[in-house]
């Protein structure tokens, strides 16, 4: 039973982490496609149309790759999580077939017009296709997370006595207020990917001295488009979201800030430190007294609860895993907000193209960003441990009773099999779209 | 309510088995008769800005099965769990393979690209005969051993065969000769229907020949209906209660004979979307016989210990049910916009589409 769970686990982090690398990328990057689309319907200037098509032909790709490896996510709940989806059908069903509905057939009638159909439809229509994909893919997100709150949060439901959750309101699911929050976040974080990528990229061709036009232009959109949203990560969406965790999950709270004992006068936050479960303390810890506090209760010595005062059978099963996902994602946070500011400060003397080591270190700093979204996913999910719906349906409860470990340890083989082909086919792919440059597009 | 859901669950796989039919029908073509460079171009255009939304009605199925018949969801994805993770597998490949091929051009790349999008739309061709065969066949609900369940009553599992291949068997396996039988009645539909979407919209060289394929595989179709009739006795006793009780159903077994004899002219009709319009018209007839024939069944149980699963008894509450019908309306509305606009927008022959070169 033990085994099962956790290869039933495992499967399914190891394919939605692989999934989550692709759709961060189209979503914040269907904005910015838009934007230059916008941009050369106003301007006529045919280095935005040229811009968009490098950019769409990175998107096709990768909207590729989520649309394959998203297919999956939503069989594997029957799969490997049967027990969890006849208990909760009834609910989760209700935004999992919506989001079929809703964005999957938006997305996918247009994006062969989007990518396709420019010549058919005229400039003024494919920046129309542009917008519906993206509005598809954030209806996309905003399902999946509506999902994902009831999960955290869960509303408008009753138990009947078999122990089926059954809706009742279908309104709150819409109205949970763990939500938004989350929604907002995510979305701000997915802007932060494709940010990044898209300043990284510029700074790239700054720096090899090809295609400068295209470079300059890539990184002053990427800069402006990633300090907004970097800023947008932290306040207000990761206040609000973090100040929902103390409202509704205080145990995971104290995990996440590694507090093992409760602090009664101020709390202070920890900045460095390495967790000792065992005997629930910090090594090496580096804090700063009372900030905690004052950030979660706007006041510098209110109380804040430590795992001691909850029962061990309600804490998160993996608190240093927890720990260290959410101080790498907050650490990451805090270093995109500083380093997009300085771009932008010097975009602003004009002086952002030949400040080398910020073109470097925007170059460098292209895969963080997607160690802070998954970072951010995991707190969440390891979070909401041991339960699967909180406080009400337990994962070890959750996994299908027929599916032997053995055969989901061969279905996860396989999937790792597959993915790291995959994996090293889209990173052959994207080098080679990235190599040859906007100025080959042909148009 | 329960009804209802039924009948869009069972709308939304039969348009997903004409739409994605003949994508996997085109991959079967592409892998047998696509000679040259210009045959394989006119077989990737014909499909390329349609197979991912035709695709969206398998996700779309799916969802709505999760949410109006949880419990079927549950039993039947981890019961078919090894066929289910196969066929995703397969689904990637043949997406990929369409995908990727177009990125680089070498001969080795496109030819490992062109096997694997052939090659995969066959197995999958094959994999969802076998697995309508495995629904009409039914499972051993509640893995019942010595007549006493070893799992709750809606639960089971199957492995990928049992030593003997038997649809009688105790211990039943997915691959049995019966469910093998349908896979193959399976891929020679889909290959008719394949190269009727080719002749429909493309002008490729290939037309006059694949119109002699489909002439010649509907005679091979319309033996293994006969057989097909002929031995569906074997698993179940009375496999046409439904249409004797009720004889409007037999609509559905009439359109499916209708698509077989309008394709024996196929080699004649002036419009090229006629051959097209015959084979949907069987996979549709098909389709619903299949499910009309085993109904208020969704997957009938082959012990006598736990009842098969209805419609009724897999359901999820009627509050959900209700409020479901509204958000469903408008976004049914939306599907069908969509649709319209896709399918104007990409209308008649698709030769200098272009898909796949960037």
């Amino acid at each position: 039973m033990e085994e099962m769970l956790f290869y039933d686990r495992m499967q399914f982090a190891f394919t939605i982490t692989f999934h989550y690398l692709f759709p961060q990328l189209t979503m914040g990057l269907s904005l910015i496609i838009v934007y230059f689309k916008w941009k050369f319907l106003k301007t006529d200037d045919i280095t935005y149309n040229k811009a968009t098509h490098f950019w769409m032909k990175i998107f096709a790709l990768n909207f590729a790759m989520g649309v394959v490896t998203g297919i999956p996510m939503e069989f594997q709940f029957g799969t490997n999580w049967a027990k969890f989806s006849e208990l909760t059908g009834g609910i989760i069903g209700q935004t999992l077939a919506m989001e079929g509905m809703f964005s999957f057939f938006l997305e996918s009638s247009f994006l062969g017009m989007f990518l396709f159909g420019e010549k058919i439809i005229g400039h003024k229509w494919h920046f129309v296709t542009g917008l519906l994909i993206f509005t598809g893919s954030w209806a996309s997100g905003f399902l999946i997370i509506a999902t994902h709150s009831w999960m955290q949060n869960p509303v408008g439901y009753e138990i009947l006595a078999n122990g089926r959750f059954v809706l009742n309101n279908f309104s709150a699911l819409f109205t949970n207020p763990w939500l938004w929050p989350s929604y907002l976040h995510n979305q701000a974080a997915s802007l932060v990917t494709s940010s990044f990528v898209v300043a990284g990229i510029g700074a790239l061709y700054i720096l090899s001295k090809r295609n400068i036009t295209y470079g300059k232009l890539f990184l002053k959109t990427g800069v402006i488009f990633g300090l907004i949203s970097s800023l947008i990560v932290a306040v207000p969406t990761g206040d609000l979201l973090a100040k929902n965790v103390v409202k509704y999950q205080p145990v995971t709270f104290a995990a996440m800030e590694g507090i093992f004992h409760t602090e009664e006068k101020g709390a202070e936050i920890v900045l460095i430190g390495q967790p000792d479960v065992k005997d629930k303390k910090l090594d090496n810890k580096i804090a700063v007294p009372n900030v905690l506090s004052f950030l979660t209760y706007g006041s510098w010595d209110t109380t804040v609860k430590g795992l001691d005062q909850f029962d061990e059978t309600i804490h998160p099963t993996n608190i240093s895993g927890l720990y260290y996902a959410y101080h790498i994602m907050v650490g990451l946070g805090t270093l995109f907000i500083g380093l997009m500011s300085l771009a932008v400060l010097q975009l602003i003397r004009k002086k952002l193209f030949e400040t080398k080591w910020i073109l470097w270190a925007l170059f460098f700093m292209m895969p963080f960003p997607y160690i802070a979204n998954t970072t951010g996913w995991y707190t969440s999910e390891l979070g909401r441990q041991p339960w699967l719906v909180y406080n009400l349906l337990r994962t070890s409860a959750g996994a299908s009773p027929t599916v032997s470990s053995g055969n989901t340890l061969f279905t996860l083989l396989g999937f790792v099999g597959l993915y790291m082909l995959l994996g090293l086919l889209f990173l052959l792919l994207v080098g080679k779209i990235i190599k040859n440059g906007p100025e080959t597009v042909k148009k | 309510m329960e009804f209802f859901w039924y009948v869009v669950l069972m709308g939304i796989l039969a348009v997903y088995v004409i739409l994605d039919g003949y994508d996997f029908g085109a991959g079967i073509i592409h892998l047998f008769f696509a000679k040259t460079e210009k045959d394989k171009k006119a077989i990737t255009n014909a499909i390329g800005p349609f197979w991912d939304a035709n695709e969206v009605w398998l996700i779309a199925a799916g969802g709505v099965l999760f949410f109006a018949f949880p419990t079927l969801y549950a039993s039947s994805f981890s019961g078919f769990y090894l066929p289910l993770m196969m066929i995703l597998w397969l689904l990637i490949f043949r997406a990929i393979g369409l995908e990727l091929r177009g990125q680089i051009h070498n001969p080795m790349w496109e030819a490992v690209w062109d096997k694997a999008f052939g090659i995969a739309s066959l197995l999958l061709a094959l994999f969802f005969g076998v697995a309508l065969g495995n629904v009409v066949r039914g499972v051993n609900l509640g893995m019942v051993t010595n007549g006493v369940s070893t799992q709750e009553a809606h639960f089971f599992f199957l492995p990928l065969w049992n030593p003997t291949f038997s649809p009688q068997a105790d211990q039943l396996g997915i691959i049995d000769w019966f469910t093998l039988f349908l896979g193959i009645v399976s891929v020679v539909a889909l290959m008719i229907h394949g190269a009727n979407w080719i002749i429909y919209k493309t002008n490729s060289d290939m037309n006059t020949k694949l119109r002699e394929v489909v002439f010649k595989l509907n005679f091979v179709l319309m033996a293994l209906v006969v057989i097909s009739l002929s031995i569906w006795h074997k698993i179940e006793p009375e496999p046409f209660h439904n249409f004797l009780d009720n004889p409007l159903l037999c609509v559905f077994p009439l359109m499916c004979f209708a698509g077989m004899f309008g394709l024996l002219k196929v080699k004649t009709y002036q419009h090229d979307g006629a051959g097209f319009l015959f084979s949907s018209l069987f996979l549709l007839g098909g389709f619903t016989s299949t499910a009309a024939s085993i109904f208020p069944n969704v997957l009938p149980s082959t012990n006598n210990v736990n009842p098969s699963l209805t419609i009724y008894n897999v359901a999820a509450d009627d509050y959900g049910l209700s409020v479901g019908v509204y958000w469903f309306a408008i976004a049914l509305v939306l599907v069908i916009t969509y649709f319209i606009i896709q399918y104007k927008v990409f209308s008649g022959k698709m030769d200098d589409v272009g898909y796949g070169e960037h």
